[in-house]
């Protein structure tokens, strides 16, 4: 149920954050989701691609810093109180959230959230035991 | 008003006889009584009876810095420990420190020459002196102390910090003269703003300003805030501390004391003297030290030398401002600090790569540094907090090795350009 994410780091530095979805563009690879993380110093992009190490070898060819990792896509139904269902899940647990976004489409009456836990497998453990709807790479890319 | 006019404006045969019985005497004390220099001459088979003229002094091989830290602690006394009053010592921050001890003539010596400096300020007896420089180790506050007492002023040890503390006895005391250093009177003329002092109480009329680089442009901010003359002071630990050299009111450069300091200009890279007025770096010869003889010291400044008559009437040589190093040395708010260091400091952070580049600024009167690291693939994680803790990791490492805060800046890879030759890391944006 892990899905495959690609970060870039992005130093604080005028029109970096468009070289890199340029690249991105030009190597035709469509963005499923995406999130930016900003300190005041740097920034670190974060990607859902259908094909991230494609992207990570473009990204890389044009000298950018990237990091394939791992994150859990989850359901969340779309209704007030959805996601907190899926943090009460990973609470009990015991797991803190790392970092959270959405996804840019919704399937059917449910949002996609991406989300990565301290402990990724035991993240995976805890939702699966809240019955949370969790997403393939294979689901994901077709959405 | 000047301190010792037979000392400051002797004619220029005279001072070089002076000179010239000073320097042969010397360099035969150096050699007779530091094996340092035995060692040193014989190996460049100079004898100090080759002194016959002042020119000759080209004969003797160079001291650097790095001499003297290698007989740390006393290995360049030229007396018995019994003899030496008070040693004095460079922070060491950036190494094994240089100690330099001084007799009862030393020391005397010593408050004679700040004696020369404050008075060139106008300062004598009766004026309010507040020592805003350090004392300790650091040889500005004491100098500036036994100077003080020689003219017979009031000397007010407050010594470095305290800006609140400084203010008050600024206004209450009627302090006339200020030493410290010129970012420090900048700092304490904003508080002094900001405290609502009456400038009516402020009776400032002069300050002894030094141990940093400083610009045409900050004297004239210290001048306008502070309504007073804003001097030069020069002097460096190992030669003997402030007192070296200092700016008369004439304001054109500062008068090297050069009966007891013998100065040269070299080329930095060929070693080779330079004429009157061209830029390069100083060197220095002690002419009257007991304690501790230093022959032709590398002070790694670099400044020019004039002779012109200056309108006080000295007749002594004047030394330019120092516009910088000729190693790759800085000196960020008063602190010595060797790229070097940092370099050390930032390697030793697992998985970062010798990639930095060092920004020196002055944006507000204060020295900033900032380093810029490059992140390695290898360190580079998608969570925030793990490149936060990072960059403190590295701030803390550099704040430990060279004893000063620092802002890191995390930059892409292969992002700091690269060179064929020696790297240039370090950027000294400061307007100096």
């Amino acid at each position: 149920m892990k899905v495959q994410q690609i970060s870039i780091f992005l130093e604080n530095r005028k029109g970096r954050l468009l070289e890199a979805l340029e690249t991105i563009g030009r190597a035709k690879i469509n963005i499923r989701a995406l999130s930016i993380a900003d300190t005041s110093e740097f920034g670190i992009l974060r990607l859902i691609v259908p094909d991230p190490d494609k992207a990570k070898r473009v990204l890389e060819k044009n000298k950018f810093t990237v990091r394939e990792n791992e994150v859990i896509a989850v359901e969340v139904s779309d209704r007030p109180g959805g996601l907190a269902e899926v943090l009460r899940a990973l609470s009990d647990a015991g797991l803190n959230v790392e970092y959270m976004y959405a996804f840019v489409e919704k399937k059917g009456e449910k949002a996609v959230v991406v989300l990565r836990t301290e402990n990724i497998n035991a993240g995976i453990r805890a939702l699966k035991k809240a019955k949370i709807t969790m997403l393939g790479a294979k689901e994901l890319y077709k959405l | 008003m000047i301190w010792d006019k037979k000392a400051e404006c002797m004619p220029a045969k005279e001072r070089e006889k002076l000179q010239l019985e000073r320097l042969q005497a010397i360099v035969r004390y150096a050699y007779e009584r530091v094996p340092f220099y035995k060692k040193r001459f014989a190996a460049a088979k100079f004898k100090p009876s080759d002194i016959k003229t002042l020119g000759d002094i080209r004969k003797i091989p160079f001291t650097e810095k790095a001499d003297l830290r290698e007989v740390y602690p006393f290995g360049m006394f030229a007396v018995p420990q019994s003899e030496i009053v008070e040693v004095h010592s460079s922070s060491g921050t950036t190494g094994t420190p240089v100690v330099v001890g001084y007799t009862r003539n030393d020391i005397d010596l010593w408050g004679e020459v700040v004696a020369r400096a404050l008075t060139m300020a106008g300062a004598g007896r009766g004026d309010l002196i507040q020592n805003g420089y350090g004392y300790g180790l650091f040889t500005g506050g004491l100098g500036v102390h036994y100077g003080a007492q020689k003219i017979g002023a009031v000397v007010v040890p407050i010594s470095a910090g305290q800006t609140k503390r400084q203010i008050q006895v600024m206004a209450d005391f009627g302090t006339t003269i200020l030493t410290c250093t010129p970012s420090y009177a900048l700092y304490l003329a904003e508080a002094l703003e900001e405290e609502g002092v009456s400038k009516k109480k402020i009776k400032l009329k002069a300050g002894v300003f030094g141990a940093e680089m400083w610009t045409e442009r900050m004297r004239n901010e210290i001048e306008k805030r502070f309504k007073l003359h804003a001097l030069n002071i020069y002097g460096l630990t190992e030669i003997i501390g402030p007192g070296v050299a200092q700016e008369c009111m004439a304001k054109t450069g500062s008068h090297i004391a050069e009966d007891h300091f013998f100065p040269e200009i070299i080329a930095p890279d060929t070693r080779e003297p330079l004429p009157e007025g061209e830029k390069g770096e100083l060197v220095l010869t002690t002419l009257t030290r007991e304690g501790m003889p230093v022959i032709r010291f590398r002070t790694k400044d670099i400044t020019s030398l004039t002779r012109d008559v200056c309108d006080c009437g000295r007749t002594t040589v004047k030394m330019d401002r120092i516009t910088g190093r000729s190693d790759d040395m800085l000196k960020v708010r008063g602190v010595i600090v060797f790229p070097s260091k940092i370099e050390k400091a930032l390697l030793s952070v697992k998985g970062i790569e010798p990639h930095y580049q060092i920004f020196v600024t002055r944006p507000h009167h204060l020295d900033e540094v900032e380093v810029k690291v490059e992140v390695s693939k290898k360190v580079f994680s998608d969570e925030v907090r793990h490149m936060e803790e990072l960059r403190r990791k590295l701030e803390k490492a550099v704040d430990e090795a060279i004893g000063l805060r620092v802002k890191v800046t995390l930059v892409e890879p292969k992002s700091l350009p690269r060179s064929e030759g020696k790297a240039k890391r370090v950027f000294d944006q400061r307007q100096l």
